[in-house]
């Protein structure tokens, strides 16, 4: 596997060497082509009439706003696990938005870059109400409902381990069965992550009698990727990310995006939203790229709210994902 | 001279026919049978109930968003509000029509094919001009048709589409390969057997990864198959092996003096084929093509595996829709019976096909 990887990674650096315009090329097809996950709550999910939306989708929306002017245009191009960086890196996709988690590895040895984190997601808890339980730390002498043979187990026993806890796992080998034991209450504490919590919690009869602990016990940065060696597109992608989130820094909306255009004050909305569009064009996009993203497909909070905040079934609080000035990590470089 | 009066039958004694002599000799006709009837109605009784309870009693059939299940029982609706993405997959709604025709287009050709009035011309027509109909309907292009990408194909449609090119194309490749392995000439005979052996050694899985997932990066960049006919192709050539080994089968199954005869009449080698050995070649292997037939229907969901939502897949992502979170089971009941609907009627078709093409040479 290895090998193959190494192979597939070397491939893919000659073929990125060959032509490096990902950016001419989306421009010529007028079509953003975006991997997504093939069906993951909140993330990438298709309603009923068959539309693709989701916190991953947002951003794929958002690219395409901002370097076509239409959040229409975009190809979803559905991959499982196992195709998602060959899709990359053989060109069959633009840009991979798939909840994929930002290693070192990955990002040296794939042929790919990660463009930024667009959700903190890491290993949580989660416990009926009735418990009591306020913080992983009470949680020593539960009983663990897991799935065998997951990174999850491990990170558990290191967890539990380093805090000098003890526990009692249930291991089983589907996702389904952990899901079935833990709400007919055969173990107090169900653990995956986070974000796969929140939505097995809308699986539950009554998903009110269930809490999900606040501590991240791993670190699961998901973020979007381009193929590596084609800069003015990482550029691109780093920059539209970056954008969404500055606008909400910034109280922009998708709805006050014309108005504070024209009449904020402050420099860097300005700067972000500027018709003159030196910031755009330093990406080498046309002015007012950035202000189409956020108009079309709105800025960060609005994106998480939509998709997994706490008025959808998800019910997913900011936690992490806040800004980095209410008490999240959320952080981007400053548009100067 | 006596005359022989016909006497009206009496009937059998009770103990001998009836209800009640079947119940005594099939299910209580010795203590392992009795015990075997007992344990089987036991098994049936803690099956059955719940599962109509479920699926039908405290079911949910009316409504249109998740709040409407009330129920501890299945939620149809689900099934309900799904069911363009079910069938159609990611069809764009105002195109739909051309899903459908294909479809009842698809239902007519079956329709010639099964019904025997209907003259033999008009049957292979059918046959030969469908994939050529559906595949301009479906995919658009010529005639004002707006293109719809087969990415956006999806569900049932697919499921069939994925089957039917499979096995339409298997066919005659499968012949030729059966053929090659009967040849005399060593070359074409060692190809075929080393390629029958190589696929039959690998799993239908293998090669999906392979066309969708090493092929790529073997291609220039910007030459990109589209994935769907990756499949198609790996599919095809896969299926192509088990149909010539069973086509194979025909050939030895009939006897040596039919191949004799027809060298003893002067008839060239492609002559004998076509006009001798392959009507009774194919006669006697249709029940096992049939066999493979179904499981290539039922092989067709692995494409989950690439990305594609196929009838199967598509129980995943409707159940991953924020609004319809934990239906799963219900999307799965549902496709496992128009999988099984599909299924029957291919091995019950099979079995009519063996009768009526019985000519007894085997006795």
């Amino acid at each position: 596997m290895k090998r193959l990887m190494k192979l597939s990674a070397a491939v893919a650096m000659v073929a990125t060497l060959a032509t490096a315009g990902t950016l001419d090329d989306v421009k010529k097809a007028g079509v953003l082509k975006c991997g997504v996950s093939t069906g993951l709550p909140g993330f990438a999910e298709a309603d009923s009439k068959g539309t693709w939306r989701g916190l991953d989708v947002d951003y794929c929306r958002a690219l395409a706003a901002a370097v076509l002017g239409d959040a229409s245009k975009v190809k979803y191009v559905p991959l499982t696990a196992k195709e998602r960086f060959t899709a990359l890196q053989s060109g069959e996709i633009d840009v991979l938005s798939r909840n994929t988690t930002w290693t070192e590895t990955r990002d040296t040895t794939l042929g790919i870059n990660f463009a930024g984190v667009n959700y903190y997601d890491g290993q949580g808890f989660m416990v009926a109400k009735s418990l009591g339980v306020k913080s992983a730390k009470d949680l020593n002498g539960a009983t663990v409902c897991i799935q065998a043979g997951t990174t999850t187990e491990m990170n558990l026993a290191d967890y539990f381990k380093t805090n000098g806890m003890k526990y009692k796992a249930i291991t089983f080998d589907q996702n389904s069965q952990v899901d079935d034991a833990f709400f007919a209450g055969r173990c107090d504490v169900l653990t995956t992550d986070q974000s796969g919590l929140y939505a097995k919690r809308t699986k539950a009869k009554d998903p009110s009698k269930y809490v999900i602990l606040p501590d991240i016990i791993s670190k699961e940065p998901l973020g979007p990727s381009v193929r590596q060696g084609d800069d003015q597109w990482f550029n691109i992608a780093k920059w539209v990310l970056n954008a969404v989130i500055t606008a909400e820094e910034k109280g922009v909306t998708s709805k006050n995006v014309d108005d504070m255009a024209k009449t904020s004050k402050d420099p860097e909305v300005q700067r972000l939203l500027s018709k003159d569009g030196t910031m755009c064009k330093n990406v080498g996009l046309e002015p007012g790229c950035f202000a189409n993203a956020i108009k079309q497909v709105g800025n960060y909070g609005e994106m998480f709210e939509r998709n997994v905040g706490i008025n959808t079934p998800l019910k997913i609080k900011r936690g992490l994902n806040a800004l980095w000035n209410k008490g999240g990590i959320l952080y981007s470089p400053p548009f100067r | 001279m006596a005359v022989y009066e016909l006497k009206t039958a009496k009937k059998p004694p009770i103990k001998d026919s009836g209800i009640i002599f079947w119940i005594r000799k099939n299910l209580l006709s010795s203590p392992s049978n009795i015990l075997m009837t007992i344990l089987s109605l036991y098994i049936l009784y803690i099956i059955i109930p719940p599962f109509v309870k479920w699926a039908f009693i405290d079911a949910n059939f009316a409504g249109h968003t998740k709040a409407d299940c009330t129920g501890d029982g299945a939620c149809w609706v689900f099934i309900r509000v799904k069911l363009k993405m079910f069938i159609f997959g990611f069809y764009p709604e105002s195109q739909l029509w051309r899903a459908k025709l294909t479809m009842a287009l698809g239902a007519l050709t079956v329709a010639f094919a099964i019904i025997d009035r209907v003259p033999k011309s008009v049957k292979i027509a059918s046959i030969l001009i469908l994939p050529i109909v559906s595949f301009i309907l479906l995919y658009g292009g010529v005639f004002g048709l707006e293109v719809v990408e087969p990415s956006k194909w999806g569900g049932l449609l697919l499921t069939l589409v994925i089957a039917t090119v499979g096995i339409v194309l298997s066919f005659p490749i499968g012949i030729f390969l059966a053929m090659g392995r009967q040849s005399k000439l060593p070359i074409i005979k060692t190809l075929s057997v080393f390629y029958i052996e190589f696929i039959r050694g690998v799993p239908l899985i293998t090669v999906l990864f392979m066309a969708s997932i090493v092929l790529p990066l073997f291609f220039p960049e910007g030459v990109n198959f589209n994935k769907l006919a990756r499949a198609l192709i790996g599919i095809t050539l896969f299926q192509a092996a088990y149909v010539a080994e069973n086509i194979r089968g025909g050939f030895q199954a009939i006897p040596k003096g039919q191949y004799e005869a027809a060298d003893a009449l002067g008839l060239t080698y492609w002559q004998k084929m076509r006009l001798i050995i392959l009507p009774q070649a194919i006669k006697v292997a249709i029940p096992n093509l049939v066999g493979t037939f179904i499981s290539l229907f039922k092989d067709t969901s692995l494409v989950m595996i690439i990305g594609l939502f196929d009838l199967l897949s598509m129980v995943k992502l409707t159940a991953s829709d924020r609004d319809w979170l934990g239906f799963d089971t219900e999307g799965y009941v549902f496709v496992a019976l128009i999988y099984w609907v599909f299924n029957f009627a291919m091995s019950r078709y099979s079995k009519r096909l063996e009768n009526k093409l019985n000519t007894n040479n085997r006795d």
